[in-house]
């Protein structure tokens, strides 16, 4: 396949992938997307496989083949409640990858540079190994933290902001020398001892960020992944790869500023780390009771009320719950209720996580609205269902500036008629803030699993 | 330990301390329940009914009296009509009587309470804490006295209380003028309201204008600045002048309003007189005054304890006991109350009492301990009512860290675009001409991203990570180049790249496909 030939099939794929990913735009057209993808993929692997310069074909097969079976077999196997897990072990995988094809094209001899262009080629190959690493090594301590295998409160190294700028100026020191080595065929030490740096600073930077900041942590990745393969891009002189990487890259972006702003957060305090380390006075600590009340009893004033709101959090994921909810949808509905879920663009560990789990229960995704599009519609419900969900409807973080959470758009659910808080414990969300509405006088109680609760609700409900 | 229900002796009293729910709520916590046969049957239960969760039905008034530990009742003990002797000496020595006691008027029951060594807890002095709220059986019993007040005063009224046109004529709607807005006026707001009056209220404690309004009546404003609280979520008595003003507001009131509901009350004082002779005269014939303080001495001058009189052409209602002529409704609620003051006696559901008086709630409701009078208790630390000042502070604070930002807006705002154009200036500068045609795609792609992902609804904003996840493993092209180049390391670098990517690339569209399939109107 000629040169020609190869690029023709680079430009298809590009359009491709931009056609998925404004695909994604609506439902209806986000399926035909995903193909579009695809079809993208498929060229892009093809044209390059049989273009001049690939020989190696048992390798090339036998990698995409096995690589292709095992994530084959994770797509189908997970868990919907795991996607966030998923996605950054994925991340982590892009990452790797970008360190791999750095390293190869560092030892590779073949190509001929010189002058500024090579300089300019070795930086490229610095600079992205550098990105793949830190992506590789943050997306696998975001993948601890959301599966639970490590502790998702922020570990916070003292000196931290001053470590991480000691860092980076020995990274760019270092990328000084090892443009000087690789002027005389060298450089490799100093590329190594750069990849172990940015892995640590990977770590570091994921280590230092609260479970409730996870969303953005995640979306970061992406857009990292993304900068990755742009970077690999430019060293190999590839547009499909620069633009893919961009394309990504920016997306991922736009994600962690949707979320940043949904949390009311400065971008860089979120990657600094550590959440409510801003926070000027004391805030308002939580004072009053809390009005227990049963399975039977929430059934009963889901019968006498008409407007029923569902706000679920992370705590349905946690428990599962999302099926039974739905089955308690449809019934409600078919009783003639209205029922609508409102979704808190931060429920969940990962942009639209909600919406996926609501997807999966198979509740229609016509009744399940944003944050914007339902918030001045509470004071016409009469009663809200909170399932596991805390900082996303607290009301302090409207009307106490000393809250860590102050400013934060939060679903105004006291707004409404009655709200009933499912809980497991009175024990506060991720951003270790206590929250008012749990003591104010028109919430209830649910104590449990909420899955458990869910299911006790259900039962009442059929008799 | 043993609960023993006795049937209520008070005259006219139909209510029950226990209904079969609640006891069998108790029953879980670890006690046993007997009730004296018949005792629910002014509020319509029947033994069966009890007898279906466990209580044991006593026939003998002696026998419930002397085998139960606690006894919990509405009315305060007084001298058994049939058996002829004092309930107090049915209560053998040392045990627990749980009951409204009112022990500022019964001074007499108190001392002969204690003399029998009992542990009384009085349900009229539950302290008015946000935390002891479920347990409050004022507050429930006031709440159903204000819904009746309202039905009788409709019984006696001769007219429909909401508007109406009709092809008759037009009707105008009842006038209600509610004095007092505790629990009991602002249910007879409510009541009055649903049935479609007019409502006016009145209350000396100016923190209630809030809650009057938002039930949609009309607050009723005295130019008259005194501030009306008492401890404890109370009014108290005011001043002359304040109280001359207030007159001459319900004297006007009065010849207005069809029909008056007086719940004012001072704890611990003879209920005020609001409404005189005069002003009862002055009001139009056929109207109805319902008099809620009657059992303290009457708000309106010519209220006669637990009677229906007609004086002046007005109907006066005096009935003291009109949360028993709900009976079955006020058990409910009271059983309820019980039932929650059992739980915070028995925190360890264990069926034994222990009476803490370390705990606010159980130390404002305890009047005899152990044979001591231990009323009445001290103060309540807290008020309904938060003090005004602790409002505003925070705010300045952070109003003025606001501005203590040194750069201007403007300069922050341009800081992004100069810091940009420079960057790419000293990029421009360097770089050879193959950089800078790869940069421009790199930057046009970048503004094509930005266009295309801001239109993503965000309830796909999960499918949109995958997708661009499995997109970005794109980065197989990059190890597909390199893996026929010379050098074994180089090959496997590559090949173990291409391995990695297309997990991405496979696992990223699979999982997409699989989410998006979900998605279902």
């Amino acid at each position: 396949m000629s040169q020609s030939l190869v690029t023709m099939s680079y430009i298809a794929a590009t359009i491709l992938f931009i056609l998925s990913l404004s695909g994604l735009s609506h439902q209806e057209t986000a399926r035909r997307g995903n193909y579009y993808g695809m079809a993208g993929m498929a060229i892009a692997i093809i044209a390059t496989a049989l273009s001049d310069a690939v020989n190696a074909y048992v390798i090339l097969i036998l990698a995409l083949l096995v690589g292709g079976a095992i994530g084959a077999k994770a797509a189908l196997r997970v868990e919907m409640t795991q996607m966030p897990e998923l996605v950054a072990i994925m991340h982590s995988l892009v990452g790797l990858a970008a360190v791999l094809v750095g390293y190869a094209n560092f030892m590779d001899t073949g190509a001929s540079l010189s002058g500024v262009e090579k300089t300019i080629h070795e930086t490229e190959i610095y600079i992205g190994v550098l990105i793949g690493a830190v992506t590789f090594s943050g997306s696998v301590i975001a993948f601890g933290k959301l599966s639970g295998k490590i502790n998702g409160k922020p570990v916070l190294i003292p000196l931290r902001h001053w470590l991480n700028l000691a860092l980076l100026i020995f990274v760019i020191g270092l990328g000084q020398v090892f443009l000087e080595q690789a002027e005389s065929g060298g450089g490799f030490w100093p590329l190594l001892i750069m990849t172990f740096i940015a892995l640590a600073f990977g770590v570091h930077m994921v280590m230092a960020i609260g479970g409730a900041d996870m969303p953005v942590v995640v979306s970061m990745l992406n857009s990292y992944s993304g900068w990755a393969a742009a970077a690999t891009g430019f060293m190999l002189s590839n547009d499909l790869l620069i633009v893919t990487g961009a394309l990504v890259g920016s997306s991922g972006a736009i994600l962690s500023y949707i979320m940043c702003r949904a949390m009311n957060r400065n971008f860089i305090s979120v990657i600094a780390g550590g959440f409510g380390t801003g926070s000027s006075g004391e805030a308002a600590a939580v004072e009053g009771d809390v009005y227990p009340i049963e399975a039977e009893e929430t059934a009963q004033m889901l019968l006498a009320a008409k407007n029923i709101m569902i706000i679920p959090g992370y705590g349905m994921a946690v428990a599962q719950a999302q099926h039974t909810v739905n089955e308690i949808t449809k019934l409600l509905r078919d009783k003639g209720k209205k029922v609508r879920f409102g979704i808190h663009p931060v429920a969940g560990r990962m942009p639209g996580h909600m919406n996926v789990l609501l997807a999966e229960a198979k509740v229609p995704y016509d009744i399940v609205y944003e944050m914007d599009e339902i918030n001045e519609d509470f004071p016409n419900v009469d009663v809200t269902i909170v399932i596991g969900a805390n900082d996303i409807v607290n009301p302090s973080a409207l009307d106490d500036p000393n809250s860590p959470i102050a400013g934060m758009p939060v679903l105004e659910c006291w707004k409404g008629g009655t709200t009933i808080a499912l809980k497991r414990s009175m024990a506060s969300g991720y951003a270790g803030v206590g929250n008012p509405l749990f003591v104010l006088e028109n919430t209830r109680m649910l104590f449990g699993d909420a899955n458990e609760t869910m299911q006790a609700v259900l039962k009442a409900l059929q008799h | 330990m043993k609960i023993g229900i006795p049937k209520e002796i008070h005259e006219g009293e139909k209510r029950v301390a226990t209904t079969p729910e609640a006891a069998e709520k108790i029953i879980k916590m670890g006690f046993e329940v007997s009730l004296e046969s018949g005792a629910g049957a002014g509020a319509d239960i029947s033994d069966e009914a009890y007898k279906e969760v466990g209580v044991t039905i006593v026939k003998s008034t002696k026998a419930l009296w002397k085998n139960a530990d606690i006894i919990m009742k509405v009315r305060p003990p007084e001298r058994h009509p049939e058996l002829a002797i004092d309930e107090v000496e049915l209560l053998s020595q040392g045990r627990h009587l749980i009951s409204f006691i009112w022990p500022a008027q019964n001074e007499e029951l108190m001392q002969k309470l204690a003399a029998k060594g009992a542990t009384v807890l009085a349900m009229d002095s539950v302290p008015r804490i946000s935390r002891a709220q479920k347990l409050d059986a004022l507050s429930s019993m006031a709440n159903i006295a204000g819904y009746r007040a309202v039905i009788e005063a409709a019984q006696h009224f001769g007219r429909f209380f909401t508007g109406q046109i009709t092809a008759a004529g037009k009707i105008p709607p009842a006038k209600v003028l509610v004095i007092g807005a505790g629990v009991a006026g602002l249910a007879a707001i409510g009541t009055a309201k649903g049935m479609g009056a007019i409502v006016r209220a009145f209350d000396t404690r100016p923190e209630v204008k809030e809650q009057i309004e938002s039930m949609d009546a009309e607050f009723l404003m005295l130019d008259f600045e005194e501030e009306g609280s008492g401890t404890g979520g109370y009014a108290k008595t005011m001043s002359k002048e304040f109280i001359e003003a207030e007159m001459a507001l319900f004297a006007r009131q009065a010849m207005e309003v069809d029909i008056i509901i007086t719940t004012a009350l001072i704890p611990g004082k003879p209920a005020p007189e609001l409404i005189t002779q005069g002003m009862v005269k002055s009001m139009k014939p056929g109207s109805v005054i319902v008099d809620l303080a009657a059992e303290q001495g009457g708000n309106c001058a010519l209220t006669e304890k637990d009677k229906v009189v007609v004086k002046l052409d007005v109907t006066i209602i005096g009935y003291t006991n009109l949360p028993s002529r709900l009976a079955n409704q006020s058990s409910q609620l009271y059983a309820t109350n019980l039932r929650h003051l059992l739980t915070e006696l028995c925190p360890e559901k264990n069926g034994v009492l222990n009476v803490n008086m370390d705990d606010e709630v159980i130390r404002g409701t305890t009047v005899i301990k152990e044979g001591k009078i231990t009323w009445p208790p001290p103060p309540p630390k807290l008020s309904v009512a938060p003090p005004p000042q602790t409002d505003a502070p925070a705010y300045p604070a952070v109003q003025a860290q606001e501005k203590k930002s040194a750069i201007p807006d403007s300069i922050k705002q341009l800081m992004p675009l100069i810091v940009g154009g420079l960057a790419l200036f000293g990029i421009g500068s360097v770089a050879p001409t193959s950089f800078m045609s790869h940069f421009t795609v790199f930057v046009l792609a970048c503004f094509i991203g930005y266009q295309v992902i801001w239109n993503v609804t965000p309830s796909l904003h999960t499918p949109l990570m995958s997708v661009t996840n499995a997109i970005s493993g794109i980065i197989v092209i990059g190890a597909l180049v390199q893996i026929s180049a010379p050098g074994a390391i180089v090959s496997i670098l590559a090949g173990l790249a291409i391995l990695i990517a297309s997990i991405n690339i496979a696992g990223g569209f699979l999982v997409t496909r699989r989410m998006l399939e979900m998605f279902r109107k």
